[in-house]
């Protein structure tokens, strides 16, 4: 497995034993990955798997402890605030300005990279009307819904029309309407060749936004690839969920665990992995099993992380 | 609209790598800072310039022209012969400037690391910590500079300077708020919440806003106990505004001298503070 994506396309953010530690405690163990221009990459994995470190290091707010990182061909540690003036960074908790206008925010914000006023406000009005947020562009921020600040928040990163966007955990905390609203406006910008990074602990969320991602758990990377690629590696085309009544499951005594390649036991539920899901399903029923519901469906990446980790991605 | 127009992607091979992407002087990001604290400043001056006014003119009315009138028929001997009402105008002057400051550097701080983020927003575009520390303090200054030159208005208007050596007040309140507001700000970048603050001011300021020699000269306090006010950095500010306002800065240059000293090195000590505690608290 190759860390680099197409060789033809310049690296924007290559990492090398990147290692991030706060005492004795390791964030970040000595990951390798690149990011190629014009890709969309992520890093999925469970709240403290160390997405966030990693992403503060890419954005040069967090010195790298060990390893190497170079971020639009420079050292973050020697160049940190030219590098920022072409990123874009959405993270993962809100820093708008509260106390001031929609469009306040995004000026002001222009004017921390240098742009000249009249300049700061054209680019706000262009952001405001991708963010559908022109109408809103002289009232406060404080009673905007979260979903209004998150695309007011991606606005702004988008002010300094950046050569990286980061987004650190986008849709965490929104309701369903509002992140498939803030997905569209990501695929558009995607679609536009912007240079995507995000963190997620959504696997929809990463199969929706990502070319290339890398699952991580603990500190770690445990895989890399499409997410097609890792789906196919990892798990098989379908799974059959069988729930059982309760006290049921934990007498089968194995009578399923040749219907599948594998075998996933959850609390509430067996996850049989096959490549014809409805013939598992048709085989436990001729030996006489009778689970109360049945779900047959595609492998996503939340199997490829559980069949990885052993562990689901939201717990 | 098309996203074209919201977003022009990159031109191949321009600003993607090293050479290409810009270098931006220190001063520019400080600058930005300070811009920002501005734009905050357009929702509030009207209350703020109004309160500035109000205060010096309430304190003036009740301690200089009430509460003196008492003492000036009793003798301003101890007041070094002048009305109490110049005794006391330049001295609240700095003792004044030194109060606001203090909240200049607790509450936005406070705002800038946690309650809204500001500092962590700008830290992320290309403003570095020393950049954003600059723009605070920057920022304080001006506040610090305006309420010293409305609390002059209001003096002047009362009749209450003596010299046109009040107009040097304005300046040594200035000095007087940073030697206060830096380390302050230092100490306010490591902390949560207002607790710290309260302790503050209940058992710091106000005790200095009472005893140092802003009301009644220190020579009033018992002799074992007056070299305190040598320790406590609000009068070597009070005492020099003062001196400055009746014009007699000549009588004893020294100790003049030891103000400015004083004052000069709590105020860069606390900037140096304030700037090594920002990028610590923000590099991380």
């Amino acid at each position: 497995m190759s860390p680099s994506a197409d060789s033809d396309r310049p690296s924007l953010i290559h990492a090398r034993g990147l290692t991030k530690r706060f005492g004795s405690f390791t964030a970040v163990d000595a990951i390798d990955f690149d990011v190629a221009e014009g890709e969309s990459f992520g890093f999925l994995g469970p709240n403290g798997a160390g997405k966030t470190s990693t992403m503060r290091m890419i954005g040069c707010v967090s010195p790298v402890t060990e390893g190497t990182l170079r971020v639009l061909d420079l050292d973050p540690a020697t160049d940190g605030a030219r590098i920022r003036g072409r990123l874009g960074v959405v993270p993962q908790q809100d820093t708008l300005d509260t106390e001031l206008s929609v469009r306040d925010n995004l000026v002001i914000y222009g004017r921390y990279f240098g742009m000249r006023r009249a300049e700061a406000g054209r680019r706000a009005s262009e952001l405001l009307e991708f963010a559908q947020l022109s109408e809103r562009a002289n009232d406060k921020v404080e009673p905007l819904s979260g979903g209004m600040k998150r695309r007011l928040t991606i606005a702004r990163a988008l002010i300094n029309e950046p050569s990286i966007l980061l987004l650190d955990e986008p849709t965490t905390g929104l309701d369903p309407q509002a992140r498939h609203l803030l997905w569209e406006r990501l695929y558009r910008l995607k679609q536009q060749g912007v240079t995507l990074v995000l963190t997620t602990h959504y696997m929809d969320e990463a199969e929706q936004l990502c070319d290339r991602l890398v699952v991580m758990d603990k500190a770690k990377i445990a895989a890399e690839g499409s997410p097609r690629e890792l789906i196919e590696r990892y798990s098989t085309r379908e799974v059959a969920e069988l729930r059982f009544p309760v006290g049921v499951q934990e007498g089968l005594d194995g009578q399923l665990d040749d219907l599948g390649e594998r075998i996933e036991r959850l609390p509430d539920r067996l996850l049989v992995y096959s490549d014809d899901g409805e013939a598992v399903v048709a085989a436990a029923h001729e030996r006489g099993l009778r689970p109360q519901t049945v779900l047959v469906r595609r492998s996503s990446l939340e199997d490829v992380f559980l069949r990885l980790t052993g562990r689901s991605l939201v717990d | 609209m098309a996203v074209a127009e919201a977003f022009r992607p990159p031109r191949s091979g321009r600003h993607l790598t090293g050479p290409d992407v810009p270098r931006r002087h220190a001063l520019d990001g400080a600058r930005a800072a300070y811009e920002h604290q501005l734009l905050l400043y357009r929702r509030t001056w009207r209350g703020s310039i109004f309160g500035n006014f109000a205060q010096p003119v309430l304190f003036l009315l009740a301690m200089g022209v009430g509460l003196g009138s008492f003492v000036d028929r009793a003798g301003s001997s101890a007041m070094g012969g002048v009305p109490y009402l110049q005794f006391l105008a330049p001295a609240l002057l700095a003792s004044t400037v030194m109060q606001g400051s203090v909240f200049e550097a607790t509450f936005p701080v406070l705002a800038g690391f946690h309650w809204i983020k500001r500092y962590h927003a700008m830290y992320a575009a290309p403003l570095t910590p020393y950049a954003i520390a600059f723009g605070q303090l920057a920022w304080i200054i001006t506040r610090a500079t305006l309420v010293g030159s409305i609390f002059t208005l209001v003096v002047i208007g009362f009749g209450a300077a003596r010299t046109a050596g009040i107009l040097l007040a304005i300046p040594v309140g200035t000095l007087t708020a940073v030697a206060f507001a830096a380390p302050i700000a230092a100490l306010m970048s490591t902390q949560r919440d207002t607790a710290v603050f309260n302790s503050i001011w209940r058992f710091g300021i106000t005790p200095l806003f009472l005893f140092s020699g802003t009301f009644f000269p220190i020579e009033q306090l018992p002799e074992q106990i007056r070299w305190i006010a040598w320790l406590l950095p609000l009068w070597h500010g009070v005492d020099l505004a003062r001196a400055l306002s009746l014009g007699t800065i000549g009588d004893q240059p020294l100790v003049m001298l030891a103000h400015v000293v004083i004052l000069g090195a709590a105020a860069v000590g606390g900037t140096i503070a304030m700037f090594v505690m920002y990028r610590r608290q923000l590099q991380r």
